[in-house]
């Protein structure tokens, strides 16, 4: 089983739970089963091409998937996954 | 949407800011919601990792960011929001802050000019639009209720009672 970490943000869509098991055999499954448990996180995870959102990053343990085999990335039991929004900004004004 | 903060964090905060003047310098804030209030007991501070432009600019390594986030289960926490800085520039949301937005945290922006906190305002997403939220400084660390004793609004403190030596909006 696959444990995916939801950050703060996203805890409303999924009755507060901090984490979410799955059985997923890579990446792309996994965060599938989620989004199909928990359908209301889907925009935040993915973009209107169902790809991962630019602002998004996920991590294998404290791995980026970008820097392993991106969302093909193979799991195996006991992994944990995590959905991290980019945190980011800068001064300057709204127009 | 009230959020209040004890007075020891937020001159933590301040300190961080000052010293990280001219570059934008930034952390999270964690506490407690009880019925819509807000209450900030903890900020940690972590590293602007941004290599664009630091003065306009700030990037929070996303292994910090989990890092709190697993702090904050620990501790029995809420992790609340973000905190950051614009030097020289008002503690308005820019367009970049809305762009990385996200839902549910409160985002603390300080304005710090020629090195000194002069304005500190919260704002909430809300529709896809920051809300400029009401947010209070307290001193009675130990109050049950989240917001009993209210020393002043933070846009007062700031004018009349400067954390160290601030000046005024």
């Amino acid at each position: 089983m696959i444990t995916i970490f939801i950050p703060t943000p996203l805890r409303r869509f999924t009755s507060d739970k901090s984490s979410v098991i799955v059985a997923a055999r890579n990446v792309t499954e996994a965060i599938r089963q989620l989004i199909t448990s928990h359908p209301s996180l889907s925009p935040y995870i993915y973009d209107e091409s169902e790809l991962i959102r630019k602002h998004v990053r996920i991590y294998l343990g404290e791995e980026d998937i970008r820097e392993k085999q991106g969302t093909d990335t193979l799991l195996k039991d006991g992994d944990e996954l995590s959905i991290i929004p980019a945190i980011a900004g800068g001064s300057g004004l709204v127009n | 949407m009230t959020t209040t903060i004890e007075i020891e964090i937020l001159e933590a905060i301040q300190s961080q800011l000052e010293s990280a003047y001219p570059h934008e310098a930034c952390g999270f804030i964690l506490g407690h919601e009880h019925k819509g209030k807000r209450r900030i007991t903890k900020s940690i501070e972590v590293e602007n990792i941004s290599t664009e432009n630091q003065r306009r600019r700030f990037i929070i390594d996303p292994l910090d960011y989990m890092k709190v986030e697993k702090l904050a289960l620990k501790e029995g926490l809420s992790l609340l929001g973000i905190y950051h800085s614009h030097p020289d520039h008002p503690a308005i949301p820019s367009i970049h802050d809305l762009e990385f937005a996200q839902p549910y945290f409160s985002y603390f922006i300080h304005s710090i000019n020629s090195g000194k906190l002069t304005d500190t305002r919260s704002y909430r997403l809300q529709n896809g639009k920051f809300v400029e939220e009401n947010l209070s400084v307290t001193e009675n660390k130990n109050s049950v209720a989240p917001d009993a004793i209210i020393i002043k609004t933070i846009a007062d403190r700031t004018q009349q009672l400067p954390l160290s030596g601030g000046g005024g909006v």
